[in-house]
This record gives C-alpha cells, structure tokens and sequence, in this order.
C-alpha cells in the first residue's frame, strides 16, 4: 500500500464508517476520526517528502505508483508528488478537519451530510495526487457533484438556485477542460506512438503549437472558471452565500485551489508556448478580477458576499502570478493558494459561527460584537488581518512574493498591470476594515447579543486548527517556499526551454 | 570591531512581551503584566543605551568617521536568486540614535501608563499592544534592509490602527483608527511600488548597497526615463509617498488629528514621537540616493516639508482640543524636518540639513512626547479634551505646570532649550540654500510660539473655570516620565549632533549661526507675547481678533475642509461611483448574461418540450411522414 | 398456375388496405376505430406476404406461415389493446385519443 492511495482510501473508509455508524450521534465523531487520521497522514507525508528530498532524490515526483485501469486509451490510474501537491494535501486536510468540527452543529441528515463533504474531500485528495489527466478530471468531476447536495439540500437562502447556478457553471467549465484534456491527449505523442494521458510522459513531448493554440484556452478557462476567473466567477458569489459553513470554507478554501493548481500543472506546464502567446488577454482578465472582486466587496452587506469577492480577487491573485510564468511569481501563486486556502476557510467559518449566533449575516443589522463573543472577534480580526496582507501572516508573504516576482518581468506591459493588481491591497484593506468596524467595534447594538456564549471547545479547535498555519507561515515563511520553489524548477525548465525571453 | 549581534534582542525581548501578553494576559491579570510589560522595555532602553555607547565611544574611528554596521541577518524569504528579503539589525548613527529616542519615549510611556490606564477594561491588551508597536518601531528602525522596513512599516500601521481603536466601543476612535489605517495604507502602495521600481533597476533591497555612492542606485542613474525624471527619481518619489503618510504631511495629513482618540500615552508614544517620524527617517536612511541620484524628488521633499509646516501651523492657531493642536503642531514640526532634509546637501557642511533635521527628531521626540504626557495628565485630572473647559490649572498640577512650561519654551525656541538649538540649525540650513522657504520658516517659528503659548496660558492661566471636584496632580507613575522628559526638552540640545550624527559618518564643525538665531529667538518671543497678551487674563481679545479675520478663521478651524473634501472623493466617489457601478455591473451585467444563458436555455427547452404532446396520432404521424421521407431519400435520391 | 390474377391486383389492394389503415390511424379519435386501422395494416401486410409467397417462391410456405404468425400476434395484441382500452376508460371514462394526452413533457 503506497501512502499516496492511502488519502483516497481513508475517506472511502470513513464513509463506510459512517454508513456502518448506528447512532447519529457518533456521525460526527466517526467523521472526525477519520479526518484526524487523514491530517496526520499529510504530516507523515510532508515527513516522508522532506526526508526523501533530503535523502538526494530529484525526480519530479515522489511516490509514484502507476495501475491501468483502461487499456485500450491507456488510461492510468498514476500517483505522485512534488512539493506543490504536498503543501495542497496538507492544505485540504486542514480545511477538512477544520471543516468538520465547524459543521459540530448540523442537525438534518447528519449522516448524509457527512458522507456528501468527505466524498467532496475524497475527490479533492485525488485531484491533488493524480498525475494521469484523466484521473485527474475523474476526480475534479467527483469534488463538483457532492457540492451540488451538499448546497441544495443544507444551504440557506436561495438554495436551489445557487446549487444549480454553481454546479451548471463549474459543468460548463468541465466540459471545456474535457475538451482540453482530450486535446492534449490527442497530441500527446508522435504520430504512430502510444497517445498517454500521464503528465510526465506528455512534457516530454513538446505539444505541436497550433495544437497548443487551440487548446490551451479551453483548458485555462476550465480551470480558470473554478478559480474564478472574471468574467466566470458569479457563480462564487450565490454559491458561497448559499452552502453551509463547511461547504463554503471547503469550496472555497480548497475546490477553488483546483483551478489554480490545474491551470499551472496542465495549462501551463504542457503548453507554454500558447501560454506566452496569450498570456496577455488573461492577465487582463485576471488583473480586472483582482481589482474588480476588491470594489465589489466595498458594497455588499452580507458577510459571505464581502468575502465571496474577496476571493475572487484572490484568486484572481493567484491565476495573475501564474500567468506571469516566472519562478518568483509561481511560487507566490502557491504560496497564495495555500494562504487564501486557510484564511477564507477561517472566515467562512467564522462567519459561519456568528451567523449560527446572530441569524443574520447583514453586517448593518450586527454590531460590538467584539465585546460579548471575543474570541471569534479576535480571530476575525486575525483573519482580516491576514486577508489585507499584514506581516507575520501568510497573506503578506504570497503576496509580496507574487508581486516582486510578477514586477522583475521585463516586459512593461506586464509591470503595468502588476501595479494595477498591487492597487488592491488598499481597497482590499478599505473592506476589511470596513466589515471589522461596523461588524465588531462600536457599541453593542442588539441587547440579545448580551447573553451570546462565546466559542465552544469545537469551534474553538475549528478555529486554532486554521489560525496556526496562517500565523506559521507568516512568520517563517522560509521552509514552505524553499519547498514550492524547488519543486517549481522542472516546471520553470519546461517554461524556459521554450526561451520565452 | 565590537560584536553588537545580541542587538537582536532588542526586537525578540518586545516581540516575546507580545505574546505573552497577548494570549496569556487575562490569567496574568492587570498589575502583572503592565509591570512584565515595562520591565520588558526597561531591558531594552538599557540594551538601547549599551549599544549607542559602544557604537559611539567604543569603536575606534580611524578619522573615517562612523561606518555602518550589520549586526545580525537572516535570510527570511528567498524571492529571487538575487533577491531576498532579510531580517536582521543595521546600526549606524541614524539607526542608534533613533534607538535611544523609541526605547527611551517607549519606556517613559509605559511607565506613564501604569498609572494613567489603571483600571482601564482591556489593561493587558494595551500593554501587548504598546509591546507589539516597540518591536515593530525598533524592526522598523535597525532595518538593514527596505522590505525589512516596509515590513515593519506596515506593522506599526498596524499597531497604531489598534491602539487608536483601543476604546473600540467608541465610534469616534474606530473611525478615528480605520482612518488612520486606510490613508497611510494609500501611501505605503506608493511606497511599496517605490521599492519595486527600486529593486528592479538595482537588483537589491540593502540600504548599504543601495546608499553607496558607486551602487547600482546611484551609479547607474543614467537609465531609463519617464516624463523627463530617471525611474530612480521617479521610485524615490514614490518611496517618498509612503513617508507623507506616514509622517502625515499634506496631503495624507488628515489621520493625524482624528489618531488623537486613542489613549494619550499612544499620542505621546506614537503619533508624536516616534511612528510620525517614520518618514523622516526613511527620507534619512536613502539620503545619499535622494541627494545624489534624485535632486528633484529632494525638492519636492523641501516644498511638501514646508508647506505642511506652515499649513499646520495655522490650523493649530484655531483648534480648541488640546491633543488636537498638539497633533497639528507634530506636523508642523515634522515639515520642519522634511524641509531640513530636503535642503541639505551631501557630505561635510553640506549635510548640515541633514544633522539638524535628525537633531530636531531627536529634541522634537522629548519635548512633543512630554507635551503629550503634560496633556494626559491635565485631562487626567480635568476630564476634558478642550482648553475651554481649562483655565487657572497651575495651581492644581504643580508638576505638570512646570514641566509643560519647559516643553513649551523648548518647542518655541527659547535660547538654551533644546528646541532652539535643533531649530536654529534648521533654519540656517534653510538660510543657506533656499531663501524662500527660509522665509516661510520663520513665519512658522512665531506661530509655533503663539500657539503653543496660547495653549500654555488657556490651560494653566486665564479664568479659572469651576471645576466639578478638584483637579489634582496625577500620581508618581505618571510624573516621574514628566520630569525625566523634561530634563531632555531641556538639555538634550547640547548634545554635539555635528560630531554624532552626520549625512556622511564624518564630523564637521557648526557653530551657532547667531545672525539667524537672534531674529528667530525675537519672533518666538514675539509670539508668546500676543498669545500672553490674548489669553493670559480672561478678555474678549481672542473672539475680536477672530471675527476680525472671519473667513480665514473659519477656514483653518476647519482644517481648511480636507476632511470634508477627503470624505467627498471615499464616500461619494469611491462608494458610490465606482464600488456600487462594480457590484451592480456585477450583478446585473456580469450575473446577467449567466442568467440570460440559462434563461435562454430554458425558454428554449420550453418550446421545444411543446412537441412532445401525449397526442399519440401526432407521434404516429411524424414518424410516417419520417418514413415516407426516408424511403423517398432512398429510393429516389440516394439511390 | 400463374396465368390466374396477375400480382399487381394484390398489391394494389394490399396498398389501398395500408394506408386506408394509416389514415384512419391518424385521424380517427376513437381508440377502437384505431385498433381497427391498426388490424387494417397488419392484414395488408398479410396480403402481401401471401401474395409474393405465391408469385415469388411457389414452393416455399415460409410467407404463409408468417401470416398465421401475424395473425395469432394481431389476436394477442388485440386482445391486450382492448384491456389497455377498458382501462383507459376506467381512468378516463372516455376513449377519445385527443383526451387521453398525459404522457407528456
């Protein structure tokens, strides 16, 4: 057994598990467990990673176990590493763990409910480790499809809308990335030669350059919708609004980091010749996503909007310092996958706790709440903080690393927008602020809050679980960018044996 | 060559403060962590003054004056291969000297604060903030390198944005805070793109490499130009942005007044001694860059300076809230500094600027810190902000009497306070390379006395106002910082700054300039004698002299509208014209043409649905019509 | 044998037969006229299958016996259409086709 199928074997486990558990009681505990095992399972991989890296050994990617499961398009199911994928396993895990205990309270279906986030988490863990595209896909299809439950049936507000809005687009998307995937497939090889879906063999390769042409939109903006690309990232908005807190901080805490892993390890990993060429036309799109998902967040009133356009704009972010293509503004983009991962989940829940309080998720109907729950306040604060890019948390590094990587270009134009991307972190700080104000200073408007309990002890290990790596990184960001930067070298090859410059 | 790598200590010492205080403070209880916090901070004035005395006195000279030296790095995030941002200590005579200066107000402020916050909700959180701020000032301060200060830049935002916002039950001190934050974070975009322009024509952050006259900064000027500047003038100029903010120059001068709803000691500590100089000192560290590679940004820096000093002088005239004027009175003398800056040369008698505007930070630290302090005490006993609430003091506060009365004269340039010694350098640097501002200066000189005066006099003097219960003089916490400040404001201008503190290391000979002095000393006094003349006995005076000057009087007691103009351009500019568009082009445009897809979509299906009646013979028929058709396309067509 | 009624007369009238049946398929309402128009069809096509059996390969009995086939199936079929047609009109007290339409969208 390979550590690496043990992230997909776990969860299927804890579903048995689930199903199996009589009492509706021990649902949650059973998905704890469960979830508790798969975070230390991530810890021993980092371990293992590490100690391999150390160890002198240089391939590409680590643990790879390869199995056909169909032969006659030479599908594989093949696994592997490289420090990316490790950091985004250790990610998910935390937004999972953190994602059960802040759903502590859900009380329709409990079972069900469990099953359809771990089968979301399941496909998220695949996604990650696969290294055959069409594994890869068959995962991306199997993190999209529990969301739709998961919102329709325990979201709130215009719950069947926004599950179909989010569901029908995020299929739009898959069908072009099918597109693209096959697009690759198809010229995957010499002709005459064996057509494979696996990554490694396909870098090999250099993709014929019409072929790249063609494909290389469909794939980017496949993946590009999930990450929300503008103009495609109105399902983000509903979507988050509606589902329930752990869907939200998984969604987007993680399933969002799909497209931005996607569009690097396929998009432009395989096709870097399309990517330069049209590299211009999406740093436009992304650039207006940074600066456009930051003022929409000025206006709105419900707590999970301000924060659904925040994440636009930061994975706008983070699909920017892809497309930048250098090693600096790359590993930025990781880094900040990684640290909007853990901050917006970390909002999301705490939105999630407030609202569970409240009932009202309008920031004018709230006030001085700091005073009567203060924990969560804190950790609010803490979350905005490192959401406007504060030092000592990890928003600042990803940022700063993307945009002193994305400013070293040497072309102009792309030193032009990165200045209008860098614009957003004072109206980024403008709505931070602005919810933290309204939100949680000022005096106690509602005499109800009086008498609010302050975080339980599973919302409280909710909590810590996601503030601990944000602070972490913030602090000693050196290990985690040494790791994405030497893993990000055979990709920066690829990139610039094209001699893009 | 002395080893000064336990200097680390004075950013780990704070830093640890913080997080014990931080997450530890409620079981810790009040008294035991404001005493923890102090202690903390008495540890580190006292490394502070070990360090500025070897590095001083112990190193020997070699007649090369003082060289600076790195005395810890670490690399803390690797960007580029030649690109990495550091963490780490720098000292130089700038960095040891604004050691002295934070550590020292700091201690003072903590010690104050022991007594002025007792019994305060929220006691250890104000002293992990205050710790929080040191080691995020002392960071910003030893910064061998710029990320590092822009780092910690943003950092004492950061910890001015709390402390600000410390009664954050109070609406005035929450939007006092977010503004604070909001208009500095503006100006640190300026700065932050600086550095990037910066780093990317120099390849480096290292304040060494990039103030070395051969450096790629300085050296390579010859490059590329944009609307006539070279791109490094065009960085500096936006570095310099970042220090307007910070600073609080016009024109992102308007957080400053509003910062004056947090606690007192935070107004001493940080929004007059230390954090507002901020940008002065950053103008100080990349001096030899401005002066040599950017003489135009040099100028905007001397105009910005002096206007904003005169500008905030006269605002100060007419405000009625004591923290307030002297908030208006911390920019005026900041331009001061900037003003000095901006005339100075490089090297020698040149960099004459220079020293004196280091020297007036220095001197401005202990005298507006104790003015400050004199202020907390006041409305400590009187429970008030405004002087009109004031009058007849001196004979409750015996102390703070005294000592504001020091800090005054200090402040207006009275001979042999330090004030008049910075100042007076100032003023002949000014003298000596721009006539004009030289001029405006002086005009500042004597409303800098008048209002400081009027201040004096409204307070301490004047009618005496029935009080509820009787002010009283604040405890011993509170005084001692007085009388220790005080003895600074005093003596701390005979400090040789000329041999200490240069633009290029080397010490150069200053005397007196008595052919500026004495003129500047006679409009000081001549300040101080309208405003005693105005304000000493109750009259009618002051209400005739400001109806005499009607509009100019409105004008500047309402900050000549700043405020109201800065609230037109966020909130009917940014909030209404270009976040609501955005959301409702968001909504309606964008989401639109979703929902007009699956609209579509569905009306389609609508229609097409209609064909499946449940009309049997309607089925049947279409299927005969199909094989009919089909077996006319074989037959006869396709044959 | 074969100098009897040429082939062409069958298929004429097979043909009348047919789309006589196809007609009163599509147009008439009534669910037993339909079943009607249906044995109409099936009978032509037995007509037809005789008749060529006998032109074509006079020594074969393969066409006859399929119409027996067809036959017995149109009795079946007859008879569940009628069980199907008393039910409809159980549910619908009708057996207009027009009204019986709600297998639909």
């Amino acid at each position: 057994m390979d550590i690496l199928s043990l992230f997909i074997i776990i969860p299927l486990l804890t579903i048995t598990g689930i199903i199996l558990v009589k009492d509706i009681r021990n649902v949650k505990k059973v998905a704890a467990i469960g979830m508790g095992i798969q975070l230390i399972l991530a810890a021993v991989l980092i371990f293992l990673y590490v100690a391999e890296r150390k160890g002198g050994n240089i391939s590409e990617m680590l643990f790879i176990k390869d199995i056909v499961w169909f032969k006659s398009l030479n599908i594989h199911y093949a696994v592997g590493v490289d420090g990316i994928s490790v950091a985004m396993i250790a990610l998910t895990s935390i937004v999972v763990f953190a994602g059960i205990f802040a759903s502590w309270e859900v009380e329709l279906l409990t079972k069900e409910f469990f099953i359809s986030l771990i089968l979301l988490a399941t496909g998220v863990f695949g996604f990650f480790i696969s290294i055959d595209l069409f594994t890869l896909f068959l995962f991306y299809e199997l993190a999209v499809i529990p969301m739709y439950l998961l919102i329709g049936i325990w979201g709130s507000g215009p719950k069947e809308y926004s599950a179909m809005k989010l569901t029908l687009m995020l299929m739009g998307a898959s069908a072009l990335l099918l597109v693209g995937i096959l697009g690759i497939y198809m010229h995957s090889a010499p002709s005459g030669n064996q057509l494979t879906f696996n990554i490694l063999e396909i870098k090999q390769y250099v993709i014929p350059i019409t072929a790249q042409r063609t494909f290389f939109p469909f794939t980017f903006v496949g993946f590009g919708v999930l990450g929300a690309l503008f103009p495609f990232h109105t399902w983000s908005p509903d979507g988050h609004s509606s589902a329930p807190t752990a869907v939200s901080m998984l969604h987007a805490g993680v399933l969002m980091k799909l497209g931005g892993y996607g569009a690097f390890r396929v998009a432009i990993y395989l096709m870097p010749e399309a990517a330069k060429e049209l590299s211009w036309i999406f740093l436009i799109l992304t650039s207006i996503s940074v600066v456009y998902g930051a003022f929409g967040a000025i206006a709105q009133k419900d707590l999970k909007y301000i924060n659904a356009y925040s994440s636009v704009s930061h994975c706008g972010l983070v699909l920017f310092a892809i497309l930048m293509m250098n090693k600096t503004a790359m590993n930025g983009a990781v880094i900040q996958m990684i640290s909007h991962g853990l901050m917006t989940a970390l909002f999301f829940a705490l939105i999630g706790m407030i609202y569970g309080r409240t009932h009202t998720r309008l920031i004018n109907e709230m006030g001085g709440l700091m005073k009567v729950i203060p924990f969560l306040s804190v950790c609010y604060v803490i979350a905005g903080l490192a959401s406007l890019g504060l030092p000592g948390l990890s928003g600042f590094v990803a940022e700063m690393t993307i945009f002193v990587g994305a400013f070293q270009h040497p072309d102009l134009f792309h030193r032009v927008v990165t200045i209008v991307a860098i614009t957003s972190i004072v109206i980024t700080a403008v709505y931070i602020l602005r919810v933290i104000a309204i939100l949680l200073l000022g005096p106690v408007t509602n005499p109800k809050y009086e008498n609010f309990r302050d975080a339980r002890w599973y919302e409280k290990t909710s909590v810590i679980a996601l503030i601990l790596p944000v602070a972490a990184i913030g602090m000693a960001p050196f290990w985690l960018s040494s790791t994405i930067s030497s893993s990000m070298q055979p990709i920066i090859d690829k990139i610039m044996a094209i001699n893009l410059f | 060559m002395i080893n000064f790598s336990y200097s680390i200590w004075l950013l780990l010492i704070p830093l640890m403060m913080f997080f014990i205080l931080g997450l530890a403070g409620h079981k810790l209880g009040p008294r035991l962590s404001g005493l923890l916090g102090t202690s903390g901070l008495a540890i580190i004035t006292m490394l502070s003054f070990i360090i500025a005395y070897s590095y001083f006195f112990g190193t020997p000279k070699n007649g090369e004056g003082f060289k600076a030296i790195i005395a810890y790095n670490i690399t803390w995030l690797q960007l580029i291969d030649n690109l990495h941002i550091d963490i780490g200590v720098l000292l130089d005579p700038i960095s040891v000297m604004m050691l002295i200066v934070v550590s020292t107000v700091s201690f003072m402020v903590h010690i104050y604060s022991l007594g002025y916050m007792k019994g305060e909700r929220g006691y250890e959180r104000f002293f992990a903030f205050l710790s929080l701020f040191t080691f995020s000032m002392l960071g910003l301060v030893v910064a061998p390198n710029i990320f590092q200060m822009y780092i910690f830049w943003e950092l004492v935002g950061i910890s001015s944005y709390l402390l600000i916002g410390f009664y954050y039950q109070k609406p005035s001190a929450v939007a006092a805070s977010k503004k604070a934050f909001i208009v500095t974070r503006f100006a640190d975009l300026g700065f932050l793109i600086g550095i990037l322009i910066l780093s990317f024509y120099t390849k480096t952050f290292d304040f060494i490499t990039l103030t070395d006259p051969s450096g790629p900064a300085i050296a390579k000027t010859g490059g590329a130009t944009f609307m006539g500047l070279s791109v490094i003038t065009w960085s500096m100029i936006f570095v310099y942005m970042g220090g307007v903010g910070k600073s609080a120059m016009f024109p992102f001068h308007i957080w400053l007044p509003d910062a004056m709803e947090g606690p007192t000691p935070v107004s001493a500590l940080i929004h007059a001694a230390t954090m507002v100089v901020a940008g002065v000192y950053l103008v100080a560290r990349l001096f030899p860059v401005y002066v040599m590679a950017s003489p135009q940004a040099l100028h905007i820096i001397a105009y910005v300076g002096a206007f904003s000093s005169l500008f905030a002088a006269v605002i100060a005239c007419t405000q009625t809230d004591i923290k307030r004027v002297l908030a208006y009175s911390t920019m005026s003398q900041i331009g001061y500094m900037m003003l000095a800056l901006g005339v100075s040369g490089y090297g020698g008698h040149n960099g004459l600027g220079f020293m004196a505007s280091m020297f007036h930070l220095f001197t401005h630290a202990m005298f507006k810190a104790l003015l400050f302090l004199g202020a907390g005490a006041i409305i400590h006993a009187v429970h008030s902000n405004f002087m009109t609430d004031m009058g007849g003091l001196r004979k409750y506060l015996p102390i703070t009497h005294i000592t504001f009365l020091i800090a005054c004269l200090s402040i207006a340039g009275v001979p042999l306070f330090a004030g008049f010694f910075s100042k007076d350098e100032i003023l002949a640097a000014a003298f000596e390379h721009n006539k004009f501002l030289f001029a405006v200066e002086y005009a500042v000189a004597g409303l800098t006395a008048f209002y400081m005066f009027r201040l004096y006099f409204s307070i301490f003097w004047g009618k005496e106002t029935q009080y509820h219960h009787t002010p009283h003089e604040a405890p011993l916490t509170m005084t001692i910082p007085l009388i220790i400040l005080a003895l600074g404001a005093a003596l701390t201008g005979f400090i040789p700054f000329n041999k200490l503190v240069t633009s290029d290391g080397l010490p150069f000979e200053s005397h007196l300039d008595w052919g500026v002095a004495v003129p500047s000393v006679i409009i000081g006094l001549l300040g101080i004698t309208v405003a005693w003349a105005m304000y000493s006995k109750s009259s009618n005076l002051p209400d005739r002299v400001a109806s005499a000057f009607r509009l100019g009087y409105k004008w500047a007691y309402n900050k000549f509208y700043m405020d109201e103009l800065y609230l037109f351009i966020t909130k009917k500019i940014i909030f209404r014209y270009i976040s609501e568009p955005v959301a409702w082009f968001d909504r309606h445009i964008v989401d639109g043409t979703m929902n007009a897809i699956a609209t579509v979509t569905q009306v389609t299906s609508f229609r097409i649905r209609k064909f499946q009646s449940g009309q049997i013979q309607q089925y049947a028929f279409v299927y005969i019509s199909g094989v009919i058709f089909l077996v006319i396309l074989l037959v006869y067509i396709w044959r | 044998m074969n100098t009897g009624i040429p082939i062409q007369y069958f298929l004429i009238l097979a043909t009348i037969m047919f789309f006589t049946g196809i007609y009163g398929f599509l147009t008439r309402r009534n669910l037993i006229t339909i079943l009607m128009s249906t044995e109409l069809i099936l009978n032509s096509v037995n007509i037809n299958f005789m008749a060529f059996n006998r032109y074509l390969f006079p020594h074969k009995l393969d066409g006859m016996f399929f119409s027996l086939f067809i036959i017995a199936v149109a009795a079946a079929e007859a008879a569940v259409a009628i069980s199907i047609i008393i039910n409809i009109y159980r549910r619908f007290t009708t057996i207009n086709v027009e009204d019986v339409d709600e297998m639909k969208y």
